[in-house]
């Protein structure tokens, strides 16, 4: 059976702690190894400025999964009702990988492009979830103030 | 009668447009990437057409497809006043 590359974002709500996050993100995780996936790279952005607010929220937590599955299994199904039925997810976008894009996102992880993205993302990434933390309540606030006022 | 005197235009030379995934061999545009994604949306966040930026049909669909992507993963807007 010929495996597909799937490439899945999503984007959880600003108001979970960091430890919430995790669990939110594992909890994925768990289910496409459960349902015949192979987890192929995950990305953690952080605490990332939207275009525009989704849920009255102008920031959100970021999450990139890539992974490898039987062209035929429900596993995208299974992914995309999970995301639909967590609260938490403000937007998801699950989408079939092509070859170039494979190969694209294979020279994106070992770091080929110069572009600031990928690179910062593991320190600052870190540093900004623990920032919110302590804060998330009274950063949720201010935010849904913007929106008011906007 | 005097001679309607014979004018022609002369033309306005620009440098040939060109397709940038052609020439740079781009295979593929990454959605997530909106910085190099505002290269092909005008100041509102509307795609901007082939004539102007001279991308190939294969590849000003592929761009379509990306900036559309990107902005439902809120990384671009769907609308805006003077975003650039």
């Amino acid at each position: 059976m010929a495996k597909t590359n799937y490439e899945s974002v999503v984007i959880l709500t600003p108001v979970l702690s960091e430890r919430m996050l995790q669990d939110a993100s594992s909890s994925f995780e768990k289910l496409i190894t459960e349902n015949g996936g192979e987890l192929i790279h995950k990305e953690n952005w952080g605490l990332t400025k939207m275009a525009y607010p989704i849920q009255r929220k102008t920031t959100g937590f970021y999450q990139i999964f890539e992974f490898a599955a039987d062209a035929d299994a429900e596993i995208v199904d299974k992914l995309e009702l999970a995301y639909r039925r967590d609260e938490q997810v403000l937007r998801y976008l699950t989408t079939k990988l092509e070859k170039h894009a494979v190969k694209y996102n294979e020279r994106r992880r070992n770091g080929e492009f110069n572009k600031p993205k990928p690179k910062k993302e593991e320190a600052p990434a870190a540093k900004s979830a623990a920032k919110v933390t302590p804060m998330e309540e009274a950063k949720v606030e201010s935010i849904t103030n913007e929106v008011e006022e906007s | 009668m005097a001679k309607r005197k014979r004018y022609t235009r002369t033309p306005i030379v620009r440098p040939k447009k060109y397709c940038r995934f052609k020439k740079s061999g781009i295979k593929y545009i990454d959605y997530k990437n909106p910085d190099f994604l505002m290269a092909f949306i005008n100041e509102q966040g509307k795609l901007l057409p082939r004539r102007i930026t001279g991308t190939s049909l294969k590849y000003q669909r592929k761009v379509a497809v990306a900036v559309k992507r990107c902005r439902h993963i809120a990384l671009l807007p769907y609308v805006a006043d003077e975003m650039k």
